[in-house]
């Protein structure tokens, strides 16, 4: 609960920061405020309260996600700098939205009555399609936010209405209670109920970009600048897979043989269209958007094995996911910025083509190490975080005998194997363009903290546990 | 404790040459190898010959899930140790008259693969089995992608896609056996591999089962059909590479098919296994019939590891003693011979920049050496009675032989097609007349004559006396043919 007041008020703050003159203590501000609040998340824990007449729940699961979203956005803002450096650009209300934004996503982390679910997926929506439309000159920035927006708004819609279909069929808005009227399936329950509940998933799978419910994602993800679009490919999908799981394990886990095939065939379709599309891009942001479906996927794969390791496999992977995908967009904005001013082309696209990362390594080993790691740790190589995020997905499905649906999951990573690497390839064994890229300290430090995370929990990946 | 030591000794290396840079890149790296190469001297000396696991290590590594960092050596590990121990020096050795660029990246790339590879040799679990699998794969497409021929990128570029395809579906059998296993005091589930082996699974997983292992092993060997990366890779890759691919990396799929498939799933095996030698036979022969017809020295090198490797796969699921036995003799035998022999391909190439067998000519007029060591290490190959490949070759098609008659005779052309191409090779390049390209040829230089000094000591070591590495090894076959006999009837 004190994230959520901090945050709000820390944002207001960051918007009267904003008056001074200085634009250089905006940057430390925001990283403060969030160092703040990401300690302040901890403070319940081991203890499991419900706060404002259980409206909101925290648990220690609850504050793992949270301390995701606050490190993934903490990370985010870190690696922003040279872009908020443009003379377009206002940090101040970036940095306000961005906080804003993750009032929403803590919210839908910690929900216990459904209304808070709605009110927190809008809240942050409705940042994010300012900011994906905060590229005010740029035509495709404007046809992002105004796509984002429209079909935001209308699944959001789908999802009140099912939220509303809810209440008529168990008379309750908490998990708690859907959950206790969904228990007993023998009993004969409610049309309503999967009908409402089908349509409270539409809305959450909307969020998280699973196909066939993904078609916004690569024009959103591709024209948002660079910043925001690795802040919604992580914190939103974050939150948003809490938000399931939390509504799948505690309200629904009754009827699971009803949605269990549904989820899958929807993890299946997901997994290949995805992984495919991602296959032919050209652009590398525009393959990171396609790749965010397909992890998107392998999340799902969890959900619909719906068990006891679910809760570790998903804060894994969406650990594991965030972090790589951070790391990757924090190299692309560099090489995206100074490549295209080298070559003085005012087009931003061909400057995100897999092409401006050629001689990469060369040129910046430590860039291209930064990238190969995250590349790695994305397609789930071993020694990588990545690796044991899958492991532990697949270990799921395994354990509810769900062998199709990994087979799938398996000639989907493979594919994805190949359009990870044709980044490490381009980075190492063709040459490019021979002025190095600038890289400040203090954005090497971020990627190197990003780069050892990696590492590291590929490594022991036991850290993570008996922690929630 | 010494396994973690031969595992991480190279790393730590790896690491350090990383960091120091410089000149002296090349011997410092030796002398890591030739550390090792010790270490594994000592391992193999004071190795008992009987069924235990020796040397080992057991740590929790995830512990809720009952995975450990647990690796020891046992019979049928410590050859392959051995081999990687004793290669990698050589191979190190082997590049002291090139430059490579960027070489403190390079010598620490192959450091990095010696420790994969003795980590998947010694792995007592399945799934650190598999995390060195994998990890194996990634130093050694960097050094084929970064220092490679022409081709590179879409040739290796294929063999990583290929292979970790092909172990993916390792991935899932493991995860489904590991779900099979019962829980331990600890934790709901146990991967480690005495585990697994007490498993008793239908006939139909065993038989699904059996593919996902197979797959993944067939396709590093690589058994036909599964084969199609293997020559481009072999002849892109720089040589030292190809060295590591062929001497020691094709040792973990017939490792694999020992270690894994043959006691996990026996009656998979039983359905299956005739397929296997059959596809393993093709490939004897296909292979075999290819390299008759090759002009290029590496590519046809190449096609004679795949032949090879064809036998040893034929050899381990022939299911017999003497099989097993001389898979594992084989193994060792293959790594010093292959080395050998892309050893004098690239002395060739380097002073001719050539590998066309109808450019060279006439080599051994002006180097007697080189052509006494090619000589050696060719009849080692063509399994010549004395050399290493007479005893690996022999108790291999005994294997297969008492197996099923027909393909024990089919599989027995190797010996004669091996002959003729090796042979073939060997006049095409040393005899007849010079070629302009190989007038001035020099003869090996000293680093060069280290190299092969060795690797002859071994071809005569195991063809002679071969009771060294047979008695190491034999307490654990005979006993894991027990073990595969006595479940196999109890399934039933």
């Amino acid at each position: 609960m004190l994230p959520i007041i901090l945050l709000s008020v820390f944002g207001i703050g960051l918007l009267f920061l904003g008056f001074m003159k200085s634009r250089a203590v905006l940057l430390p501000a925001a990283l403060f405020f969030l160092l703040v609040t990401l300690a302040v998340n901890f403070l319940d824990w081991n203890k499991n309260y419900l706060y404002f007449n259980d409206m909101m729940r925290t648990d220690n699961l609850s504050m793992v996600f949270t301390a995701i979203v606050l490190g993934s956005a903490f990370l985010v803002i870190a690696l922003s700098g040279s872009f908020m450096e443009s003379e377009e650009a206002q940090p101040a209300e970036y940095y306000a939205l961005i906080l804003f934004s993750l009032v929403g996503a803590v919210m839908m982390i910690t929900f216990e009555n459904l209304i808070m679910l709605f009110v927190g997926v809008e809240i942050l929506s409705v940042a994010m399609y300012v900011l994906t439309g905060s590229d005010k000159r740029n035509l495709r920035s404007n046809e992002a936010a105004l796509k984002y927006f429209l079909m935001g708004a209308f699944t959001t819609g789908i999802m009140l209405f099912g939220m509303a279909l809810l209440y008529g069929a168990t008379g309750s808005f908490t998990v708690a209670g859907i959950g206790a009227y969904a228990a007993n399936p023998q009993a004969g329950l409610s049309l309503l109920l999967y009908v409402g509940f089908l349509m409270l998933l539409i809305g959450l799978l909307f969020k998280v970009s699973a196909a066939p419910f993904h078609f916004w994602t690569p024009d959103v993800y591709d024209g948002a600048p660079t910043v925001f679009t690795a802040f919604m490919s992580t914190v939103v999908k974050t939150a948003g897979f809490a938000a399931l799981f939390r509504l799948l394990y505690v309200s629904f886990d009754g009827v699971y043989s009803f949605w269990w095939t549904i989820l899958a065939i929807i993890t299946a379709i997901t997994l290949v269209i995805g992984n495919i599309t991602a296959a032919y891009q050209n652009s590398f942001k525009r393959m990171m958007a396609y790749s965010s479906i397909s992890h998107a996927g392998y999340l799902l794969i969890g959900l619909a094995a719906l068990g006891a390791q679910t809760k570790q496999a998903i804060v894994f992977y969406s650990l594991a996911y965030s972090v790589a995908t951070i790391s990757a967009f924090g190299v692309l904005l560099l090489v995206a910025q100074q490549r295209s001013s080298q070559t003085l082309s005012r087009e931003s696209t061909s400057a995100e083509s897999f092409d401006s990362f050629n001689g990469l390594a060369r040129q910046n080993p430590m860039l291209g190490f930064a990238m190969t790691v995250s590349m790695l740790s994305l397609a789930g190589i071993p020694l990588t975080a990545g690796f044991w995020g899958k492991f532990y997905m697949f270990s799921t499905a395994v354990e509810r005998g769900q062998i199709w649906l990994l087979v799938v999951a398996v000639l989907m990573s493979a594919v994805g194997i190949y359009y990870y690497f044709r980044v490490i390839i381009a980075m190492y064994f063709r040459n490019g363009a021979t002025e190095p890229i600038r890289v400040a300290p203090f954005y090497q430090y971020i990627l190197l903290i990003a780069t050892i995370l990696t590492l590291g929990l590929g490594i022991a990946p036991g850290l993570l546990q008996g922690l929630f | 404790m010494l396994t973690l030591f031969l595992i991480l000794f190279p790393v730590v290396a790896a690491t350090l040459i990383l960091i120091i840079r410089g000149e002296r890149i090349k011997q410092l790296a030796l002398v890591a190898a030739l550390v090792e190469l010790v270490l594994a001297g000592y391992v193999f000396w004071k190795f008992r010959p009987d069924t235990s696991s020796q040397f080992g290590f057991d740590y929790p590594w995830i512990n809720s899930m009952g995975i450990r960092l647990s690796a020891g050596i046992d019979g049928i590990s410590i050859l392959l140790v051995l081999l990687t121990g004793l290669l990698v020096p050589f191979i190190v050795l082997s590049t002291f008259n090139r430059s490579y660029k960027q070489p403190a990246t390079f010598y620490a790339l192959m450091l990095y693969m010696q420790a994969a590879l003795i980590g998947v040799f010694t792995a007592r679990d399945g799934f650190l089995f598999y995390f060195f699998f994998e990890a194996a794969l990634i130093p050694i497409y960097f050094l084929a992608a970064m220092w490679g021929g022409e081709n590179r990128i879409p040739v290796t570029f294929k063999f990583f896609v290929y292979t970790i395809f092909g172990s993916l579906f390792m991935l899932l059998a493991l995860v489904y056996l590991y779900y099979q296993t019962p829980a331990t005091n600890v934790s709901a589930h146990s991967a480690a591999i005495v585990d697994l082996y007490k498993l008793k699974l239908t006939p139909g997983a065993q038989n699904w089962v059996f593919w996902a292992f197979f797959i993944a092993f067939a396709i590093k060997m690589p058994v036909f059909p599964f084969h199609t990366w293997q020559p481009d890779t072999y002849v892109e890759s720089p040589t030292p590479a190809t060295m590591l691919l062929a001497g020691i990396m094709l040792k973990m799929g017939v490792y694999g098919l020992i270690r894994f498939i043959l006691p996990i799933v026996p009656l998979g095996v039983e359905t299956w296994g005739k397929t296997a030698i059959v596809l393993a036979v093709i490939g004897i022969i296909y292979g075999a019939i290819i390299a008759i017809r090759q002009r290029d020295m590496k590519r046809l090198i190449a096609y004679s590891s795949f032949s090879h490797v064809g036998l040893m796969a034929a050899g381990v699921f022939s299911q017999t003693e003497t099989g097993m036995q001389g898979a594992l003799v084989q193994m060792l035998a293959h790594g010093i011979n292959v080395v050998g022999l892309f050893f004098v391909a690239d002395i060739i190439f380097s002073r001719t920049n050539t590998r066309q067998l109808d450019q060279l000519g006439g080599i051994t007029q002006s180097t007697p050496k080189l052509t006494v060591y090619f000589m050696i290490m060719l009849l080692g190959s063509v399994a010549l009675p004395l050399t290493n490949g007479f005893i690996g070759e022999f108790l291999l098609l005994h294997g297969v032989f008492t197996y099923n008659h027909y393909l024990g005779l089919a599989a027995g052309f190797t010996i004669i097609f091996g002959a003729v191409y090796m042979l073939r090779m060997f006049q095409k390049s040393m005899f007849g007349p010079t070629s302009s390209r190989t007038q001035s040829f020099a003869d090996l230089t000293t680093s060069e004559s280290w190299v092969f000094i060795p690797l002859v000591v071994m071809v005569f070591w195991i063809g002679i006396y071969p009771h060294t590495f047979l008695k190491v090894t034999e307490p654990a076959v005979a006993n894991l043919m027990k073990y595969i006999g006595t479940t196999a009837v109890s399934m039933k």
